[in-house]
């Protein structure tokens, strides 16, 4: 108020910020804008690690090094990927819907319980041959994830639940399951871990093919990026190419739109909802099945969080999503080292943060102008 | 020297949107005590000239004068302070808040607290004094549409506004309730006010103003003409630079049978308030039934009932015989009912999406826009492509985004998806709401060009020009119930202004047997 | 036995953490911005306190700073919903990232720090004699319980009484109606969100200093600020539902600790008691209720078909068209 005051008075900045809306957006500016957002964003978290008494270009440097400077630590970064890129994807697909999906965590912990539960409970007996053992499992996890997607979807569908809330909540449920089960009825020898799972239920490594191919040895990259990969591919195709697709992309865009157009907006919403903790929940067995081996309290590095910024920063494209995946794996695996150890996950806050700071860009054009002042 | 000063001044006023210039260094002038109408097709510039008055656009060059003194507003409150009120074509009102509320909205005093029942005293007796009556304890979204004018004039008088800015204030009234605001603008002007009154209706430019700027594109092309004298056709060439043909060219209506029967419908609106009772109306192929009402007494609910987006509570819906009511909306579509919203930013179109997404809405399950599962784009494309060219959609190309289409282009690609459906009843509410003489023209046309193929069509149109020249029948609906309904040929203003006022007139549809 | 007065009055304690963060998040809501990152700000004023009291063995000035420090953060989201018109969802998670990693990183080492000076407890003359409520309301309490119980009725009053109150509801319902009389719809939201950002860090520092003492990185706040937003939803923006949620909500905290000790319940074997790892299932509950008021919630509002302010989530621009 007392700054409109002062302007009727007379007073005038000499410049003045004004957004104009875009009528058309430059097909390279949501990539600049993203590139652009992440540099800005490790400036700020090179501030920050300083202030905290850290130094950022080592930490930096390190990271670098730690995550992408030779084969067998990119294997590394590749092998935290993996999850990244199937729960990326299962936010994608629901924040094209505007669903926001973010109980991708929790997805993920039932993923992995459902796939532990074949071997554990066991459903199946631990002689089952790999080809059976791991198809049930992928199935296993990838319908308790989707089941913990259809709760909250459900509910927004049906009931106008809102699902950010809920989501939320299933994530802490999902924890409180898989602790009650490790705890109570699989630990092994009381500790807080369950037994070893029969090689069977392994995804096969490339270490595995050592024998053929001496290279390949001590890489622990397992099968599991190529259901990301191909999961990548079917995600696309059914967003851009489907009638399935179209209809998530109408709802997403207008709701009212898209009850116009006849589009059933309950069914999409569960589906939508079902498919994305579907994916999630194949991270989580993909997690467990091709790295851990076993199940445990600790199996998530927080990817179901992680998995909405990849979502974001890829700007909702599923094959920007793998690139954005393989950078984020590299930043947890470099970030295991760091001190301090929040400062991966403070810098994907950051990072998110430019993003979506940046989104302005693309839908307005920034003028700074100068004020014009009446001398009368 | 004048012998009456300017109530206020606007000299060379350009303001700028992105593409759009609107106005372009136009000039205008108020003198103390008249109704200065400010007359333009929409997209003229009219309401965009005003909010620069009203302070709540800023010129991008260009003065303003009030009472002699050059100002300069940077907010709407620095307009309120200079005398300046406008009142919105869409009502500025919170309707979650009451009468009283919503009058000392954004006013200093009293500081803190809010002693309500005294505040309801004081604009009780700033009612006595004007004559506009509205209960102060009321809710803005229990108020009748007049109601909520009356409290929008009522607001600007509590800040002791002299100079009142109308836009379009008659768009949304019966012509009885017109005829009560021209009496209330008329003893404000008597008792000293100034009315800036923004219309695109010549008549009533005609019976109120006591002079008129024309804009036409953003430049002026007639300032301050008194309106003695004058006729509407000289006005109409000034606002629109050609001749204006005022009757449609019509060929006698040949009705076959009945393609939509409705039923003693009942239905809520979204407040859950019932907004149509026991609704019946028949619609037969190659005719327009032209619907008139004011906004809010149920035609939306019927429109959305009918094509499936709302249910009913009693009734049937008979599409070609068959009963489609509380069916979803794509019983309707399967149907060939085609339905031109009234919100064809939000409903009828999807913002976000391509002008070539936007083109498929009603067929992308039909082959050949979808084979299978899959959506076939080379045809998605070229479809896009030969409606543009066929419908005269002006956009850069079929991948701009719907938001960005301006809404004349926008209502013709509505239009160019539901026609291109081969519709066998088209449901039409509001087809020209905002659209320039240009888009009207073609909506017009192509809505003619359905009634003589065939096609059944109930128009929902608050515009009675239109609704005289286009339809066959007239229906009234008030509160939702059937005020009747007359031969278009016949019909009269009167007659018409009873029907949406409440008095059935002619033969009022009882239901059959 | 279960000694239902103990669980009620550490209910009341706990329940203000709740309170403090919903009533600022129903303020933020009321403008038209809903703010998401408040477990993110909790976390930064929990941090901030604690830390404060540590270093300086002040208090006092641990609260006001854990309170500018959860502002300062709503300010970003401020800036960037408001001025940059991004996705208030989207933004506020990006809040609780941020919220979480800085804490983290800035609080690194704070957990083995010794003891430390808390927010005192008392018991208020004569009302803590009131049977039942005494006990309950206001006996050993820290200042922050009693400060909650002035906060509610102020809140409803402010938001239903007061000009400015009216202005808050004005700028959330209907945003242009509010600029047309002159109403600085930027700077009330930006206020309203930072006194959102305030609340928050009030309701973290009342956990670090008082309600679970201590800094156990984000186990310190354990879902509580997306307790209380949820909270918001099933409250409907009415401060007084808020506090009765909050309380509620409060109390169960305290009696899923309190279930897992005697060896009887209602006559029964206990089966927390014989069964500790059963004790994850009690976890859940606060998380699974949360679930089952907003639907129940939801459904209230479905018939009513009130609530939401109208212009929750969306930017506001003045002028704005298309081509």
């Amino acid at each position: 108020m007392a700054m409109t005051e002062s302007i009727a008075k007379g007073f005038h900045f000499p410049f003045s910020v004004r957004f104009e809306q875009r009528l058309s957006t430059p097909a390279w500016l949501p990539a600049l804008t993203s590139v652009g957002s992440l540099v800005v964003a490790f400036m700020i978290g090179a501030v920050v690690i300083w202030a905290a008494g850290g130094d950022a270009i080592a930490s930096y440097e390190h990271i670098v090094k730690a995550a992408f400077g030779d084969i067998g630590v990119f294997n590394d970064t590749l092998v935290k990927a993996t999850p990244l890129i199937l729960i990326g994807l299962a936010c994608t697909l629901a924040f094209r819907m505007k669903l926001w999906n973010i109980g991708a965590e929790g997805q993920f912990y039932m993923g992995a319980w459902g796939a532990s539960a074949i071997v554990l409970a066991p459903i199946l007996p631990p002689t089952t041959p790999g080809i059976l053992m791991i198809p049930i499992m992928m199935l296993a996890g990838f319908a308790c994830g989707a089941l913990w997607g259809l709760i909250p979807g459900f509910l927004k569908a049906r009931f106008n639940v809102n699902e950010i809330i809920t989501t939320l909540m299933m994530n802490y449920i999902a924890t409180s399951w898989v602790l009650f089960w490790v705890f109570g009825v699989w630990s092994e020898a009381g500790f807080q871990m369950s037994p070893v799972f029969p090689k069977s239920a392994w995804l096969p490594r490339l270490t595995d093919y050592a024998k053929q191919f001496p290279e390949l040895g001590g890489l622990t990259l397992h099968a599991g990026i190529l259901f990301g990969l191909i999961a990548t591919v079917v995600v696309w195709f059914f967003i851009s190419r489907s009638r399935w697709g179209y209809e998530i992309r109408l709802i997403g865009d207008s709701k009212q739109a898209a009850f116009y157009a006849g589009v059933n907006i309950v069914r999409n919403t569960v589906l939508v909802m079902m498919v994305s903790g579907g994916l999630a929940g194949l991270a989580g067995m993909a997690e467990i099945s091709g790295v851990v081996h076993r199940l445990q309290g600790s199996i998530s590095n927080n990817y179901g969080f992680t998995g909405i910024i990849i979502a974001w920063l890829a700007k909702l494209n599923p094959f920007a999503v793998v690139l954005v995946a393989i950078l984020f794996g590299g930043l947890i695996n470099a970030g295991r080292e760091i001190q301090p150890s929040g400062v991966p996950r403070m810098l994907q806050g950051i990072i998110l943060f430019c993003v979506i700071a940046s989104d302005v860009l693309l839908r307005y054009r920034v003028r700074i102008a100068r004020n014009q002042v009446n001398h009368d | 020297m004048q012998d009456t000063p300017n109530a206020v001044e606007m000299r060379g006023i350009v303001k700028r949107f992105p593409g759009v210039l609107a106005n372009d260094h136009t000039d205008f002038d108020l003198r103390l005590g008249e109704v200065h109408a400010l007359l333009g097709e929409n997209g003229a510039g009219k309401s965009t000239l005003m909010n620069v008055l009203a302070g709540m656009y800023k010129p991008d060059e260009g003065q303003i004068i009030v009472k002699g003194a050059q100002v300069r507003f940077s907010s709407p409150r620095d307009a309120i302070a200079a005398g300046l009120g406008m009142i919105h074509q869409h009502f500025m009102l919170v309707p979650t808040q009451t009468v009283t509320e919503n009058i000392i909205l954004g006013l200093s005093e009293p500081h803190f607290y809010l002693p309500m029942a005294e505040l309801d005293k004081r604009v009780m007796a700033l009612q006595e004094q004007y004559g506009l009556k509205v209960d102060p304890r009321a809710k803005i979204w229990q108020l009748s549409v007049g109601e909520q004018q009356r409290v929008e004039i009522l607001k600007m008088l509590y800040r002791g506004a002299r100079v009142l800015i109308m836009d379009e204030p008659t768009a949304v009234l019966t012509p009885q309730e017109v005829d009560e605001l021209f009496v209330t603008l008329r003893s404000m002007t008597a008792s000293g006010h100034s009315i800036v009154f923004i219309s695109h209706k010549l008549d009533e430019v005609l019976a109120i103003a006591n002079r008129v700027t024309v804009l036409r594109h953003g430049k002026v092309t007639a300032s301050g003409l008194s309106t003695i004298g004058v006729t509407k056709a000289q006005l109409a060439l000034l606002m629109v630079g050609r001749e204006v043909v005022f009757s449609v060219d019509k060929k006698p209506a040949v009705p076959g049978e009945v393609a939509l029967s409705i039923d003693d419908i009942c239905a809520e609106n979204d407040r859950g308030l019932p907004a149509l009772r026991n609704f019946s109306l028949q619609v037969r192929q190659g005719e327009i039934i032209g619907m008139v009402g004011v906004a809010g007494n149920g035609q939306s609910e019927l429109a959305q009932v009918i094509t499936g987006l709302r249910g009913c509570s009693c009734g049937r819906v008979l599409i070609a015989g068959e009963d489609i009511a509380n069916m979803k909306p794509y019983a309707a579509i399967k149907r060939h009912v085609a339905h031109v919203p009234e919100d064809r930013h939000g409903v009828g179109s999807s913002p976000g999406l391509s002008l070539a997404d936007n083109l498929i809405m009603k067929n992308y399950r039909e082959s050949p826009v979808s084979k299978g599962w899959v959506l076939n784009r080379s045809v998605v494309r070229k479809q896009a492509n030969q409606l543009k060219t066929e419908y005269d959609i002006i956009a850069p190309s079929i991948d701009v985004q719907a938001r960005l289409l301006s809404g004349g282009n926008l209502q013709k690609a509505i239009l160019a998806r539901e026609m291109s459906a081969g519709p066998k009843l088209i449901i039409a509410v509001q087809p020209t709401r905002g659209l320039d003489v240009g888009a009207i023209e073609a909506v017009h046309k192509v809505l003619l060009q359905e009634r003589e193929k065939g096609t059944a069509i109930l128009l929902i149109s608050e515009e009675l020009e239109e609704i005289m020249a286009l339809a066959d029948r007239i229906v009234g609906i008030y509160e939702g119930k059937n005020m009747g309904e007359l031969p278009a040929q016949t019909a009269t203003l009167t007659q018409i202004g009873l029907m949406m006022a409440g008095t059935p007139q002619g033969s009022a549809q009882t239901k059959e047997q | 036995m279960i000694d239902w007065i103990v669980i009620l009055q550490a209910g009341v304690a706990s329940g203000t953490v709740l309170l403090f963060a919903s009533l600022g998040e129903i303020l933020a809501e009321r403008s038209g911005v809903m703010n998401l990152g408040i477990e993110g700000m909790m976390l930064i004023g929990a941090m901030t306190a604690y830390k404060i009291a540590v270093v300086t063995g002040n208090v006092w000035l641990g609260m006001v700073l854990a309170m500018v420090a959860a502002g300062v953060l709503s300010l970003l989201h401020a800036l960037v919903t408001i001025n940059f018109r991004a996705d208030q969802v989207v933004s506020g998670l990006a809040i609780n990232f941020v919220g979480i990693g800085l804490s983290t990183v800035l609080g690194e080492g704070l957990s083995k720090s010794g003891a430390v000076n808390l927010l005192p407890t008392f018991s208020l003359p004569l009302l803590s004699q009131i049977p039942v409520l005494g006990p309950i309301l206001f006996t050993n309490h820290n200042p922050m319980t009693y400060l909650g119980y002035l906060l509610t009725p102020a809140a409803w009053f402010y938001i239903n009484r007061t000009r400015p109150g009216l202005h808050l509801r004005a700028v959330g319902e209907h945003p242009a109606a509010a600029d047309a009389l002159g109403i600085n719809v930027y700077g009330l939201r930006y206020r309203y969100v930072f006194i959102g950002g305030l609340m928050a860090g009030l309701a973290g520092a009342t956990i670090s200093l008082a309600v679970s003492p201590g800094w156990f990185s984000d186990l310190t706040t354990s879902g509580q600020g997306w307790i209380a937003v949820g909270l918001v939803i099933f409250a409907q923006w009415n401060p007084w539902r808020a506090a009765a949620g909050s309380y509620m909500f409060g109390a169960l905290r305290r009696l899923i600790l309190d279930l897992q000790g005697p060896q009887t319940l209602l006559f029964f074997a206990n089966p927390f008691y014989y069964m500790p790892k059963l004790g994850f299932f009690l976890q859940m509950l606060p998380y699974a209720l949360v679930i089952l008021i907003l639907f129940i919630g939801s459904r209230e509002a479905m018939k009513k078909r009130l609530g939401t302010p109208a212009a929750l989530g969306v930017p506001y621009v003045r002028g704005e068209r298309g081509l």
